[in-house]
């Protein structure tokens, strides 16, 4: 794991006393993934509970993929209400590192954390795919260990994947460099400006479609440079997050 | 007991893809002549009781709190529904 070698400075905190909460709501699918992301990452994954508003001390917080709530209405319409989501919109509000992947980022903008919203996909199917991503910000709390422009693979899976958003909605994220990833070769679900994920104008809330978190491991990612199966990229998400929170 | 209708249909501007896959279905089962099908939603909310204008108005603001999202959606209708209707629906 060459990304996370660096000596910590003496100042900083042992990188296991970072918690990084990953909640589970019921239909969630993805929460044992984005622990075992966290570890690898090197932070300590704490799980938390929908019906729990306590966040247990966590210093950042994952909103894992799934289906919460059996995507019922629409896709995290219902989880947004949750007593957990309580708090961590208010800590959110208040600067915590917050990653939402795929239904995780339908619950952040169905919760005002990220504005738009997700529909089905234009092609009107399921889509399982390894994705490529261009990385457009660098300066979020789960982006800075990239390059910007710099093209990454990660595993893409939905079926309400279509982010949408009005036009000056759309111009403002633009203009103010809050697109964070953008489909590259082809877009999976019809996607405004091929946009793959979006951050809030703090730069701590980040909310994609696509799963960093199942490529994070050699041997059970998606097919890399060095052969099939060999791609990290997500892991990246997750050492950004820690040594974010361990510098800070 | 009372009953409010409250209809939801995706915003004009966005596109429909249930719709869409409605529509593309229809000719194939001989309904032909439909130029366009939007899929929306509607929930009956029922009370203990009539519908009061108190009530109508909880239900306007439940509708763009949860039952809608503002961003991709509108609430077209929100009305109370006759008792005679109700009894039709379920005979």
């Amino acid at each position: 794991m060459s990304h996370v070698a660096a000596p910590p400075p003496p100042s900083a905190r042992p990188a296991a006393d970072a918690r990084i909460g990953v909640v589970t709501f019921p239909g969630t699918l993805d929460d044992r993934d984005a622990a075992r992301a966290v570890r690898l990452a090197g932070a300590t994954p704490v799980s938390l509970w929908h019906a729990d508003e306590d966040l247990h001390a966590v210093d950042a917080v994952v909103l894992p993929g799934g289906f919460s709530y059996g995507d019922y209405l629409r896709a995290g319409a219902i989880s947004r209400f949750a007593p957990v989501m309580q708090s961590v919109v208010d800590a959110a509000r208040g600067g915590m590192p917050v990653l939402g992947i795929c239904n995780g980022f339908q619950i952040l903008a169905e919760a005002h954390l990220l504005p738009g919203a997700m529909i089905k996909n234009d092609h009107r199917t399921f889509v399982c795919r390894e994705q490529t991503l261009r990385v457009e910000n660098i300066d979020t709390a789960w982006t800075h260990e990239f390059t910007r422009g710099e093209q990454i693979t990660i595993p893409l899976k939905n079926q309400d994947g279509q982010f949408v958003a009005d036009e000056s909605t759309l111009d403002e994220l633009e203009g103010e460099g809050r697109v964070v990833f953008r489909y590259v070769g082809w877009n999976p679900n019809g996607s405004r400006r091929d946009i793959a994920g979006i951050t809030n104008a703090a730069g701590n809330v980040v909310g994609l479609m696509p799963h960093p978190e199942h490529a994070v491991e050699p041997g059970f990612g998606p097919d890399g440079p060095n052969g099939p199966r060999t791609g990290t990229d997500g892991l990246r998400f997750f050492t950004s997050a820690l040594t974010a929170l361990l510098h800070t | 007991m009372g009953r409010v209708v409250v209809d939801v249909m995706p915003k004009p501007e966005i596109l429909d893809p249930q719709g869409k896959a409605v529509a593309s279905a229809l000719p194939r089962l001989g309904f032909t002549g439909f130029t366009g099908v939007r899929q929306g939603r509607r929930f009956e909310l029922t009370v203990d009781g009539p519908v009061t204008d108190e009530v109508l108005a909880n239900v306007r603001e439940a509708a763009v709190t949860l039952l809608s999202n503002p961003v991709i959606e509108d609430v077209v209708r929100v009305a109370e529904m006759p008792e005679e209707a109700d009894e039709g629906a379920d005979a």
